[in-house]
């Protein structure tokens, strides 16, 4: 099948559903309209468990379930990652010798903003339920503040500090956190992934029950996930030659 | 501007489904695909967008009887952003291997099944 | 208000069709990088902060690190062609 034959037949496709997608778009709530059901229904829930961001709320008392889904597909991308990435037969592992070279303008950013990057991080995991945030985001986050020091020049550096298989064991961790929080659901609230911890006032620290539990957890398993993932890409890159060869 | 805001969301679909179709190296395309998917975004915020509504998020600045835009939309974005840039890295990962035993990205070269 | 949905929507269209249109896989790297910021911008005037945080993290930053680093580690180990065509 050439060039052309795969464009004309993705162009009839293409406008076939085109014209489908046209049809439907009129059949859809007009953009920015008043009628939202579920906004109703998820602020009345999120709010009866006093958590100020309904969105995490939506995330990790409402729809826990859904988001169990989705850290057990990330836990198995990095496992998919760490198996086709591992070094082969005819390769061996070899540290690299000499510093990296970066402007000393870079250096100076990367080493500044790490602790302030890392911080942040951690802030957002930790006031998930109550400011824009939570676990997902402050777990990348604190995997990119960890990372700018291969930005600032050194993936010695980088290397000490985050051994892979500890990491590897961290992200297990958080993920096997999710699901005790789960069966603590049932032992002390009759329901998996429910919310059994006593509810505080909206809008301070400990408010939301069992959420920020929910988002330290995930935290954790996306930091240390995020970091094996780059760790692989990186050794791909620095550290993995050929049997024979020089790096 | 319904049909434009929802317009924009199916554009980025069929821009990055055409970028898959004529792409000449595997991480191009691995890319497209990204693209394809930050159109999907698009579409469920716009879904759930109101004009005039703050953000799902209530403080002392924003009480709770005041109107905010659709949260569940957002839930559903936010962890599929996170998880799809470990499937990117996986699809990645395949393309290095495909690099290593097949000695070339290009799909159209690909496409012949060895003996 | 509605200029700003309606230019953000306009930035987050063009800078998609830019992505898909650089040939140069390196150059898409770029690209992708001013993608995920103008999704970033059209999240937070769509009301959306968690997604816009989502977002930057992943779309400016992890995802065109990932790919430059696959990019490199192609450019080091020649394709049979370049091999060929050296020996």
């Amino acid at each position: 099948m050439n060039q052309r034959v795969r464009l004309t037949l993705f162009g009839s496709g293409a406008v076939v559903m085109g014209v489908f997608f046209v049809i439907s778009v009129h059949s859809l709530p007009s953009f920015g309209g008043l009628q939202h059901l579920y906004r109703d229904l998820a602020v009345r829930a999120a709010l009866s468990h006093t958590t100020a961001n309904i969105v995490s709320s939506v995330n990790f008392d409402l729809r826990a379930a859904d988001t169990l889904g989705e850290e057990t597909v990330l836990l198995a991308s990095v496992i998919g990652v760490m198996a086709l990435l591992r070094p082969a037969l005819e390769e061996r592992e070899l540290l690299p010798r000499e510093r990296g070279h970066a402007m000393d303008a870079t250096r100076l950013m990367g080493y500044v903003m790490m602790p302030v990057t890392l911080a942040v991080g951690v802030d957002i995991v930790l006031h998930g339920h109550i400011t824009p945030g939570g676990g997902f985001q402050g777990g990348v986050m604190i995997a990119i503040a960890l990372h700018l020091l291969y930005v600032a020049g050194s993936f010695r550096a980088l290397d000490r500090l985050r051994p892979v298989n500890v990491f590897g064991m961290g992200e297990l961790a958080g993920a096997a956190a999710f699901a005790m929080l789960g069966i603590c659901g049932i032992t002390f609230a009759g329901a998996f992934l429910a919310n059994f911890i006593r509810q505080g006032q909206l809008g301070v620290l400990f408010s939301g029950g069992a959420v920020p539990l929910f988002n330290i957890a995930v935290g954790v398993e996306v930091a240390c996930g995020m970091t094996v993932l780059l760790a692989q890409f990186l050794a791909q890159e620095i550290t993995i030659v050929k049997r024979g060869e020089r790096p | 501007m319904t049909m434009y805001a929802y317009g924009v969301a199916g554009w980025l679909v069929l821009i990055g489904a055409y970028g898959i179709v004529v792409s000449r190296n595997l991480v191009h395309a691995v890319i497209c695909l990204s693209v394809c998917q930050s159109g999907s975004y698009v579409m469920l915020l716009a879904v759930g967008f109101q004009r005039g509504a703050s953000a799902p998020i209530f403080d002392s600045s924003n009480p709770p009887l005041a109107p905010v835009v659709d949260p569940v939309v957002q839930a559903m974005s936010l962890t599929d952003i996170v998880v799809s840039a470990t499937v990117t890295a996986l699809l990645l990962a395949l393309v290095i291997q495909i690099h290593k035993r097949h000695g070339t990205v290009d799909p159209d070269e690909l496409s012949a099944l060895r003996g | 208000m509605t200029v700003l949905v309606v230019l953000a929507f306009a930035l987050v269209a063009a800078a998609g069709t830019a992505v898909v249109l650089s040939r140069d896989a390196q150059r898409q790297a770029i690209t992708l990088s001013a993608l995920g910021l103008t999704l970033t911008v059209l999240f937070l005037v769509l009301q959306a902060p968690d997604v816009a945080l989502s977002q930057l993290a992943i779309g400016a930053a992890v995802v065109p690190l990932m790919v430059m680093l696959t990019l490199r580690e192609i450019r080091q180990h020649p394709s049979r062609k370049d091999r060929s065509a050296r020996s």
